[in-house]
Protein backbone atom coordinates (compact mmCIF):
# COMPACT_ATOMS: atom_id res chain seq x y z
CA UNK A 1 0.00 0.00 0.00
CA UNK A 2 1.54 3.05 -0.75
CA UNK A 3 1.85 5.83 2.11
CA UNK A 4 0.49 8.99 2.10
CA UNK A 5 0.72 11.79 -0.38
CA UNK A 6 1.72 15.28 0.63
CA UNK A 7 -0.95 17.74 -0.08
CA UNK A 8 0.31 20.76 1.63
CA UNK A 9 2.91 21.57 3.85
CA UNK A 10 3.87 24.43 6.46
CA UNK A 11 4.78 27.01 3.94
CA UNK A 12 1.81 25.98 1.89
CA UNK A 13 -0.99 26.11 4.11
CA UNK A 14 0.50 29.51 5.33
CA UNK A 15 0.09 30.35 1.64
CA UNK A 16 -3.08 29.47 0.94
CA UNK A 17 -3.98 30.70 4.55
CA UNK A 18 -3.06 34.13 3.84
CA UNK A 19 -4.68 34.13 0.06
CA UNK A 20 -8.04 32.83 2.19
CA UNK A 21 -7.44 36.33 4.65
CA UNK A 22 -6.73 38.88 1.15
CA UNK A 23 -10.34 36.99 -0.32
CA UNK A 24 -12.74 37.50 2.95
CA UNK A 25 -11.14 41.45 2.99
CA UNK A 26 -11.78 41.53 -0.94
CA UNK A 27 -14.95 40.15 -0.48
CA UNK A 28 -16.21 42.40 2.61
CA UNK A 29 -15.43 46.06 2.83
CA UNK A 30 -17.80 46.57 5.72
CA UNK A 31 -14.27 44.97 8.03
CA UNK A 32 -16.10 46.36 11.30
CA UNK A 33 -18.75 43.82 10.97
CA UNK A 34 -17.04 40.53 10.23
CA UNK A 35 -16.31 37.53 12.89
CA UNK A 36 -14.39 34.49 12.07
CA UNK A 37 -16.16 30.73 13.91
CA UNK A 38 -14.19 28.27 13.24
CA UNK A 39 -15.85 24.52 13.40
CA UNK A 40 -14.60 22.19 16.19
CA UNK A 41 -11.70 21.33 16.00
CA UNK A 42 -9.59 22.07 13.58
CA UNK A 43 -11.55 25.08 11.78
CA UNK A 44 -10.94 26.72 15.47
CA UNK A 45 -7.21 26.71 15.42
CA UNK A 46 -7.67 27.86 11.12
CA UNK A 47 -10.36 30.70 11.91
CA UNK A 48 -7.61 32.16 14.96
CA UNK A 49 -4.82 32.38 12.36
CA UNK A 50 -7.21 33.66 10.15
CA UNK A 51 -8.76 36.11 12.42
CA UNK A 52 -4.74 37.67 13.09
CA UNK A 53 -4.03 37.42 9.44
CA UNK A 54 -7.40 39.63 8.82
CA UNK A 55 -6.06 41.83 11.71
CA UNK A 56 -2.98 42.11 9.79
CA UNK A 57 -4.93 43.31 6.73
CA UNK A 58 -7.45 45.69 8.40
CA UNK A 59 -5.23 47.08 11.20
CA UNK A 60 -8.20 45.89 13.90
CA UNK A 61 -8.97 42.58 16.13
CA UNK A 62 -11.33 40.69 14.27
CA UNK A 63 -13.71 38.58 16.45
CA UNK A 64 -13.22 34.74 16.74
CA UNK A 65 -15.39 32.02 17.77
CA UNK A 66 -15.78 28.47 18.12
CA UNK A 67 -18.30 26.01 17.43
CA UNK A 68 -19.19 22.54 18.14
CA UNK A 69 -21.98 20.91 15.43
CA UNK A 70 -21.97 17.95 16.97
CA UNK A 71 -25.78 18.51 18.95
CA UNK A 72 -26.66 19.47 15.60
CA UNK A 73 -25.39 16.26 13.67
CA UNK A 74 -27.94 14.66 11.58
CA UNK A 75 -26.46 11.14 11.82
CA UNK A 76 -26.67 11.07 16.16
CA UNK A 77 -28.74 8.32 15.42
CA UNK A 78 -27.23 4.72 15.49
CA UNK A 79 -23.68 5.83 16.01
CA UNK A 80 -21.61 6.41 19.21
CA UNK A 81 -22.08 9.93 20.28
CA UNK A 82 -19.47 11.93 19.10
CA UNK A 83 -17.11 14.12 21.99
CA UNK A 84 -18.46 17.77 22.23
CA UNK A 85 -15.77 20.18 22.40
CA UNK A 86 -16.85 23.72 23.80
CA UNK A 87 -18.93 26.16 21.25
CA UNK A 88 -17.48 29.82 22.15
CA UNK A 89 -19.34 32.55 20.47
CA UNK A 90 -18.26 35.80 22.47
CA UNK A 91 -20.52 38.06 20.65
CA UNK A 92 -23.65 38.90 19.34
CA UNK A 93 -23.68 37.43 15.32
CA UNK A 94 -26.93 39.20 14.80
CA UNK A 95 -26.22 41.73 11.61
CA UNK A 96 -22.58 40.07 11.75
CA UNK A 97 -21.21 38.80 8.60
CA UNK A 98 -19.89 35.27 9.91
CA UNK A 99 -17.52 33.61 7.66
CA UNK A 100 -17.64 29.57 8.92
CA UNK A 101 -14.28 28.35 9.21
CA UNK A 102 -13.80 24.55 8.70
CA UNK A 103 -10.56 22.59 7.68
CA UNK A 104 -12.17 19.78 4.96
CA UNK A 105 -15.33 20.17 3.32
CA UNK A 106 -16.85 16.67 2.25
CA UNK A 107 -20.31 15.77 2.07
CA UNK A 108 -20.94 18.85 3.74
CA UNK A 109 -22.95 17.73 6.08
CA UNK A 110 -21.04 19.41 9.31
CA UNK A 111 -21.73 22.36 7.47
CA UNK A 112 -25.48 22.19 7.37
CA UNK A 113 -24.93 21.54 11.17
CA UNK A 114 -23.00 24.34 11.55
CA UNK A 115 -25.44 26.45 9.77
CA UNK A 116 -28.16 25.16 12.27
CA UNK A 117 -25.97 25.54 15.22
CA UNK A 118 -25.24 28.81 14.39
CA UNK A 119 -28.91 29.98 13.49
CA UNK A 120 -29.29 29.71 17.55
CA UNK A 121 -26.93 32.29 18.43
CA UNK A 122 -29.14 34.71 16.25
CA UNK A 123 -29.24 36.07 12.88
CA UNK A 124 -26.21 36.84 10.86
CA UNK A 125 -26.18 39.47 8.01
CA UNK A 126 -24.62 37.11 5.87
CA UNK A 127 -22.53 33.67 6.44
CA UNK A 128 -19.88 32.55 4.19
CA UNK A 129 -17.68 29.32 4.42
CA UNK A 130 -13.91 29.25 4.33
CA UNK A 131 -11.98 25.89 3.90
CA UNK A 132 -8.44 24.81 3.97
CA UNK A 133 -9.14 21.92 1.68
CA UNK A 134 -12.36 21.07 -0.35
CA UNK A 135 -12.06 17.23 -0.91
CA UNK A 136 -15.76 17.29 -3.13
CA UNK A 137 -18.19 14.77 -3.13
CA UNK A 138 -21.29 16.76 -1.60
CA UNK A 139 -24.35 15.05 -0.49
CA UNK A 140 -26.12 19.00 -0.01
CA UNK A 141 -26.09 21.60 -2.38
CA UNK A 142 -23.24 23.13 -0.32
CA UNK A 143 -20.48 25.69 -1.64
CA UNK A 144 -17.87 27.51 -0.73
CA UNK A 145 -16.64 31.02 -1.02
CA UNK A 146 -13.22 30.75 0.12
CA UNK A 147 -10.95 27.36 -0.76
CA UNK A 148 -7.33 27.13 0.28
CA UNK A 149 -7.04 23.89 -1.88
CA UNK A 150 -9.03 21.86 -4.22
CA UNK A 151 -8.07 18.36 -3.96
CA UNK A 152 -9.68 16.09 -5.81
CA UNK A 153 -10.03 12.53 -3.56
CA UNK A 154 -12.06 9.10 -3.93
CA UNK A 155 -14.55 7.73 -1.66
CA UNK A 156 -11.62 5.43 0.18
CA UNK A 157 -9.29 8.18 0.49
CA UNK A 158 -9.44 10.35 3.78
CA UNK A 159 -7.80 13.20 4.18
CA UNK A 160 -5.63 14.34 6.74
CA UNK A 161 -4.87 18.02 8.43
CA UNK A 162 -2.28 18.21 11.21
CA UNK A 163 -1.97 21.55 13.12
CA UNK A 164 0.66 22.50 14.92
CA UNK A 165 -1.76 23.69 17.91
CA UNK A 166 -2.63 20.55 18.04
CA UNK A 167 -0.74 18.13 16.15
CA UNK A 168 2.95 20.61 16.58
CA UNK A 169 3.52 20.44 12.65
CA UNK A 170 1.67 21.79 9.75
CA UNK A 171 0.73 19.49 7.03
CA UNK A 172 -1.68 17.83 4.52
CA UNK A 173 -1.91 14.75 3.37
CA UNK A 174 -4.12 12.37 1.96
CA UNK A 175 -4.14 8.45 2.83
CA UNK A 176 -5.49 5.55 1.25
CA UNK A 177 -7.63 3.39 3.42
CA UNK B 1 -12.35 7.99 24.57
CA UNK B 2 -15.93 7.42 23.71
CA UNK B 3 -19.20 6.74 25.39
CA UNK B 4 -20.25 2.91 24.56
CA UNK B 5 -22.64 2.16 26.47
CA UNK B 6 -26.47 1.88 25.94
CA UNK B 7 -27.88 2.67 29.69
CA UNK B 8 -27.06 4.46 32.59
CA UNK B 9 -27.43 1.72 35.62
CA UNK B 10 -25.04 2.80 38.08
CA UNK B 11 -21.95 4.34 38.51
CA UNK B 12 -19.96 0.96 39.82
CA UNK B 13 -19.67 -0.73 36.55
CA UNK B 14 -18.51 2.95 34.98
CA UNK B 15 -14.75 3.25 34.24
CA UNK B 16 -13.11 6.73 35.76
CA UNK B 17 -13.01 7.70 31.77
CA UNK B 18 -16.84 7.16 31.09
CA UNK B 19 -17.44 9.05 33.89
CA UNK B 20 -15.32 11.98 32.71
CA UNK B 21 -16.86 11.58 29.22
CA UNK B 22 -20.07 12.33 30.81
CA UNK B 23 -18.90 15.54 32.74
CA UNK B 24 -17.04 16.78 29.69
CA UNK B 25 -20.26 16.29 27.37
CA UNK B 26 -22.07 18.39 30.40
CA UNK B 27 -20.05 20.79 30.36
CA UNK B 28 -21.12 21.67 26.56
CA UNK B 29 -24.63 21.03 27.83
CA UNK B 30 -24.40 23.27 30.08
CA UNK B 31 -23.64 26.38 27.59
CA UNK B 32 -26.30 25.19 25.97
CA UNK B 33 -28.12 26.38 28.70
CA UNK B 34 -26.95 29.70 29.36
CA UNK B 35 -27.40 30.60 25.94
CA UNK B 36 -31.06 32.42 24.98
CA UNK B 37 -32.49 29.41 22.59
CA UNK B 38 -31.58 26.49 24.85
CA UNK B 39 -32.73 24.02 22.83
CA UNK B 40 -30.79 21.51 20.68
CA UNK B 41 -32.27 19.19 18.38
CA UNK B 42 -30.10 15.97 19.34
CA UNK B 43 -33.06 14.25 20.55
CA UNK B 44 -35.07 14.93 17.88
CA UNK B 45 -37.93 12.70 16.99
CA UNK B 46 -37.13 10.38 20.08
CA UNK B 47 -38.96 9.48 22.84
CA UNK B 48 -38.45 9.95 26.20
CA UNK B 49 -40.79 8.04 29.15
CA UNK B 50 -40.05 8.98 32.88
CA UNK B 51 -41.13 6.13 34.17
CA UNK B 52 -41.36 6.86 38.29
CA UNK B 53 -42.65 4.29 39.97
CA UNK B 54 -41.54 6.09 43.77
CA UNK B 55 -42.82 9.18 43.91
CA UNK B 56 -39.89 12.44 42.77
CA UNK B 57 -40.65 16.19 41.64
CA UNK B 58 -37.22 17.42 41.38
CA UNK B 59 -35.45 14.76 39.19
CA UNK B 60 -38.36 14.32 36.82
CA UNK B 61 -38.76 17.56 36.30
CA UNK B 62 -34.68 17.59 35.90
CA UNK B 63 -34.81 14.46 33.56
CA UNK B 64 -38.12 16.15 31.94
CA UNK B 65 -36.25 19.32 31.27
CA UNK B 66 -33.41 17.75 30.20
CA UNK B 67 -35.52 15.71 27.35
CA UNK B 68 -37.10 18.77 26.20
CA UNK B 69 -34.13 20.62 25.71
CA UNK B 70 -33.02 18.25 23.44
CA UNK B 71 -35.47 18.23 21.28
CA UNK B 72 -37.50 14.74 22.83
CA UNK B 73 -40.74 14.11 23.29
CA UNK B 74 -41.27 13.46 26.94
CA UNK B 75 -44.34 11.40 28.85
CA UNK B 76 -44.71 11.05 32.41
CA UNK B 77 -45.29 8.30 34.06
CA UNK B 78 -46.66 7.78 37.92
CA UNK B 79 -47.22 4.63 39.27
CA UNK B 80 -50.43 6.35 41.45
CA UNK B 81 -52.14 7.29 38.32
CA UNK B 82 -51.04 4.04 36.58
CA UNK B 83 -52.30 0.29 35.61
CA UNK B 84 -49.06 -0.80 38.54
CA UNK B 85 -52.58 0.18 40.57
CA UNK B 86 -54.63 -1.91 38.78
CA UNK B 87 -51.88 -5.05 38.95
CA UNK B 88 -49.73 -4.91 36.37
CA UNK B 89 -46.08 -5.95 36.56
CA UNK B 90 -43.08 -3.57 36.39
CA UNK B 91 -42.17 -5.59 33.13
CA UNK B 92 -45.49 -5.54 31.24
CA UNK B 93 -45.85 -1.55 32.13
CA UNK B 94 -42.23 -1.68 30.44
CA UNK B 95 -43.31 -3.86 27.69
CA UNK B 96 -46.25 -1.77 27.26
CA UNK B 97 -44.26 1.89 26.75
CA UNK B 98 -41.71 -0.11 24.71
CA UNK B 99 -45.08 -1.06 22.17
CA UNK B 100 -45.31 2.92 21.85
CA UNK B 101 -41.55 3.12 20.58
CA UNK B 102 -40.20 4.35 23.53
CA UNK B 103 -36.77 5.27 23.04
CA UNK B 104 -35.68 5.76 26.70
CA UNK B 105 -36.87 4.93 29.61
CA UNK B 106 -35.75 6.98 33.16
CA UNK B 107 -37.10 4.98 35.97
CA UNK B 108 -37.03 5.52 39.50
CA UNK B 109 -38.22 2.68 41.60
CA UNK B 110 -38.14 1.97 45.46
CA UNK B 111 -36.96 -1.92 44.41
CA UNK B 112 -32.79 -2.25 43.97
CA UNK B 113 -31.92 -3.49 40.58
CA UNK B 114 -35.27 -2.11 39.00
CA UNK B 115 -33.64 -0.65 36.01
CA UNK B 116 -31.15 -3.60 35.42
CA UNK B 117 -34.07 -5.74 35.53
CA UNK B 118 -35.64 -3.55 32.48
CA UNK B 119 -32.25 -3.47 30.57
CA UNK B 120 -32.38 -7.21 30.08
CA UNK B 121 -35.37 -7.38 28.29
CA UNK B 122 -36.47 -3.97 26.44
CA UNK B 123 -34.65 -2.46 23.35
CA UNK B 124 -35.38 0.90 24.68
CA UNK B 125 -31.98 2.42 26.84
CA UNK B 126 -32.49 2.38 30.84
CA UNK B 127 -31.62 5.48 32.98
CA UNK B 128 -31.98 5.02 36.29
CA UNK B 129 -33.10 7.80 38.16
CA UNK B 130 -32.67 6.08 41.84
CA UNK B 131 -33.13 2.30 42.88
CA UNK B 132 -34.20 1.54 46.16
CA UNK B 133 -31.36 2.40 48.65
CA UNK B 134 -28.65 1.55 45.48
CA UNK B 135 -27.40 3.98 43.08
CA UNK B 136 -28.51 7.67 42.02
CA UNK B 137 -25.88 7.67 39.17
CA UNK B 138 -27.04 11.18 37.71
CA UNK B 139 -27.42 12.46 41.22
CA UNK B 140 -23.41 11.64 41.48
CA UNK B 141 -22.48 12.53 37.89
CA UNK B 142 -24.18 16.04 39.19
CA UNK B 143 -21.81 16.61 42.35
CA UNK B 144 -18.66 15.64 40.91
CA UNK B 145 -19.39 17.67 38.03
CA UNK B 146 -20.14 20.31 40.39
CA UNK B 147 -16.83 19.72 42.23
CA UNK B 148 -14.91 19.71 39.38
CA UNK B 149 -16.52 23.06 37.75
CA UNK B 150 -15.64 24.61 41.10
CA UNK B 151 -12.44 23.02 42.43
CA UNK B 152 -10.79 22.15 38.81
CA UNK B 153 -10.23 18.56 40.00
CA UNK B 154 -12.01 15.73 42.04
CA UNK B 155 -7.96 14.51 43.01
CA UNK B 156 -6.61 14.64 46.21
CA UNK B 157 -9.80 16.38 47.50
CA UNK B 158 -11.19 15.29 50.83
CA UNK B 159 -15.07 14.94 50.49
CA UNK B 160 -17.10 14.06 54.05
CA UNK B 161 -20.73 13.01 53.42
CA UNK B 162 -22.56 13.50 56.17
CA UNK B 163 -25.41 12.27 57.29
CA UNK B 164 -28.37 9.13 56.67
CA UNK B 165 -26.03 6.83 54.86
CA UNK B 166 -26.91 3.57 55.36
CA UNK B 167 -30.83 4.21 53.53
CA UNK B 168 -29.08 6.74 50.45
CA UNK B 169 -28.63 5.44 47.12
CA UNK B 170 -26.78 9.10 46.48
CA UNK B 171 -24.40 8.52 49.10
CA UNK B 172 -23.64 4.91 47.22
CA UNK B 173 -23.24 6.46 44.16
CA UNK B 174 -21.40 9.65 45.41
CA UNK B 175 -18.95 6.89 47.17
CA UNK B 176 -18.42 5.16 43.50
CA UNK B 177 -17.88 8.30 41.63
CA UNK B 178 -15.35 10.29 44.01
CA UNK B 179 -13.67 7.17 44.87
CA UNK B 180 -13.05 6.54 41.10
CA UNK B 181 -11.89 9.96 40.39
CA UNK B 182 -9.26 9.91 43.37
CA UNK B 183 -11.12 11.31 46.04
CA UNK B 184 -10.48 10.64 49.69
CA UNK B 185 -14.18 10.13 51.06
CA UNK B 186 -15.30 10.44 54.92
CA UNK B 187 -18.58 9.01 56.06
CA UNK B 188 -20.42 10.44 59.20
CA UNK B 189 -23.70 10.24 61.03
CA UNK B 190 -24.88 8.23 63.42
CA UNK B 191 -23.51 5.07 64.00
CA UNK B 192 -27.28 3.33 63.45
CA UNK B 193 -27.12 5.12 59.42
CA UNK B 194 -23.49 4.99 59.05
CA UNK B 195 -22.55 0.76 59.90
CA UNK B 196 -18.77 0.36 59.47
CA UNK B 197 -19.30 -1.99 56.42
CA UNK B 198 -19.17 1.39 54.18
CA UNK B 199 -15.09 1.09 54.72
CA UNK B 200 -15.21 -1.93 51.92
CA UNK B 201 -15.79 0.78 49.68
CA UNK B 202 -12.88 2.68 50.55
CA UNK B 203 -14.39 5.09 53.01
CA UNK B 204 -13.21 6.21 56.12
CA UNK B 205 -15.95 5.82 58.85
CA UNK B 206 -16.09 8.09 61.95
CA UNK B 207 -18.59 9.35 64.21
CA UNK B 208 -17.14 12.90 65.24
CA UNK B 209 -18.50 15.63 63.15
CA UNK B 210 -15.84 17.91 64.42
CA UNK B 211 -13.13 15.60 62.61
CA UNK B 212 -14.90 14.30 59.73
CA UNK B 213 -15.36 17.92 58.09
CA UNK B 214 -11.68 19.78 59.84
CA UNK B 215 -10.16 18.97 56.51
CA UNK B 216 -12.59 18.70 54.35
CA UNK B 217 -13.11 20.08 51.14
CA UNK B 218 -16.59 19.41 50.16
CA UNK B 219 -19.13 18.79 53.16
CA UNK B 220 -22.35 16.55 50.94
CA UNK B 221 -24.97 16.81 53.63
CA UNK B 222 -27.64 14.29 53.36
CA UNK B 223 -31.32 14.23 54.19
CA UNK B 224 -32.71 11.94 56.49
CA UNK B 225 -34.77 9.16 55.03
CA UNK B 226 -37.92 9.03 57.29
CA UNK B 227 -39.37 7.15 54.11
CA UNK B 228 -36.94 5.01 53.85
CA UNK B 229 -37.00 3.76 57.78
CA UNK B 230 -38.16 0.69 59.23
CA UNK B 231 -37.44 2.23 62.72
CA UNK B 232 -36.29 4.97 63.98
CA UNK B 233 -32.50 5.03 63.92
CA UNK B 234 -31.68 7.69 66.93
CA UNK B 235 -33.31 9.62 69.40
CA UNK B 236 -35.12 12.64 67.73
CA UNK B 237 -34.68 14.84 64.57
CA UNK B 238 -33.33 17.74 67.24
CA UNK B 239 -30.75 16.00 68.68
CA UNK B 240 -29.62 15.00 65.22
CA UNK B 241 -29.61 18.88 64.52
CA UNK B 242 -27.28 19.30 67.25
CA UNK B 243 -25.38 15.94 66.99
CA UNK B 244 -24.61 16.30 63.40
CA UNK B 245 -26.48 19.43 62.15
CA UNK B 246 -24.17 21.56 59.67
CA UNK B 247 -24.54 25.28 62.44
CA UNK B 248 -22.21 28.48 62.03
CA UNK B 249 -20.46 27.36 64.71
CA UNK B 250 -19.15 23.91 63.27
CA UNK B 251 -18.68 26.19 60.06
CA UNK B 252 -16.25 27.63 61.56
CA UNK B 253 -13.87 24.96 61.95
CA UNK B 254 -13.94 24.11 58.12
CA UNK B 255 -11.85 25.20 55.37
CA UNK B 256 -12.48 28.79 54.51
CA UNK B 257 -13.39 27.75 51.24
CA UNK B 258 -15.34 24.43 51.76
CA UNK B 259 -17.93 23.47 49.06
CA UNK B 260 -21.33 22.72 50.60
CA UNK B 261 -23.57 20.51 49.13
CA UNK B 262 -27.09 19.19 49.35
CA UNK B 263 -28.82 17.12 46.71
CA UNK B 264 -31.80 18.08 48.48
CA UNK B 265 -34.92 18.41 49.16
CA UNK B 266 -33.19 20.40 52.19
CA UNK B 267 -34.65 20.18 55.92
CA UNK B 268 -33.77 23.57 57.27
CA UNK B 269 -32.70 23.95 60.36
CA UNK B 270 -32.02 19.96 60.54
CA UNK B 271 -28.82 18.68 58.76
CA UNK B 272 -28.10 22.32 57.56
CA UNK B 273 -28.64 25.79 59.59
CA UNK B 274 -30.95 27.64 57.05
CA UNK B 275 -28.54 30.67 57.21
CA UNK B 276 -25.55 28.06 55.83
CA UNK B 277 -28.06 26.90 52.87
CA UNK B 278 -27.71 30.77 51.82
CA UNK B 279 -24.61 31.24 51.79
CA UNK B 280 -21.74 31.98 49.64
CA UNK B 281 -20.10 28.47 50.51
CA UNK B 282 -23.27 26.61 49.47
CA UNK B 283 -23.32 25.51 45.73
CA UNK B 284 -26.87 24.05 46.45
CA UNK B 285 -28.67 25.83 43.31
CA UNK B 286 -25.67 25.22 41.17
CA UNK B 287 -26.22 21.61 41.66
CA UNK B 288 -30.18 22.02 40.13
CA UNK B 289 -28.60 24.16 37.01
CA UNK B 290 -25.81 21.37 36.60
CA UNK B 291 -28.23 18.18 37.28
CA UNK B 292 -29.79 19.28 34.21
CA UNK B 293 -26.48 19.74 31.75
CA UNK B 294 -26.06 16.73 33.67
CA UNK B 295 -28.84 15.08 32.31
CA UNK B 296 -28.89 16.28 29.07
CA UNK B 297 -25.46 14.73 28.87
CA UNK B 298 -26.49 11.24 29.32
CA UNK B 299 -29.58 11.57 27.22
CA UNK B 300 -27.76 12.26 24.84
CA UNK B 301 -24.94 9.50 25.50
CA UNK B 302 -27.11 6.96 25.72
CA UNK B 303 -28.84 7.57 22.51
CA UNK B 304 -25.77 7.24 20.81
CA UNK B 305 -24.26 4.05 23.24
CA UNK B 306 -26.83 1.90 20.51
CA UNK B 307 -24.78 1.92 17.51
CA UNK B 308 -21.42 0.24 17.10
CA UNK B 309 -19.82 2.70 14.92
CA UNK B 310 -17.91 5.55 15.73
CA UNK B 311 -18.70 8.86 14.44
CA UNK B 312 -16.09 10.03 11.42
CA UNK B 313 -14.34 13.99 12.36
Amino acid sequence: MPGPILIADATAMHRALTRIAHEIAERNEDSAEVALVGVQRGGVYLAQRLSSLLAGIWGHPVPVGSLDVGMHRDDLDNQVAPKIHPTVIPFDITGKTVVLVDDVLYSGRTTRAALDALNDFGRARRIQLAVLIDRGHRELPIKADFVGKNVPTSLNEKIDVRLKEADGEDVVCLEKQ
Amino acid sequence: MNWNRKHLLDIESLTPEEIIVVLDTAKAFKAVGERAIKKVPALRGKTVVNLFIEPSTRTRISFELAALRLTADVINFTAEASSLKKGETLKDTARNLEALNADIIIIRHSATGAPHFLSRFLNASVINAGDGAHEHPTQALLDTFTIREKKGSVAGLNVTILGDILYSRVARSNIWALTKLGARVTLCGPSTLVPRVFEQMGCRVTYNVEEAIAGADIINLLRIQHERQRKTMFPSIGEYATLFGLSKARLTKTKPDVLIMHPGPINRGVEIDSEIADCGRSVILEQVTNGLAVRMAVLFLVNGGKGPQEIAE
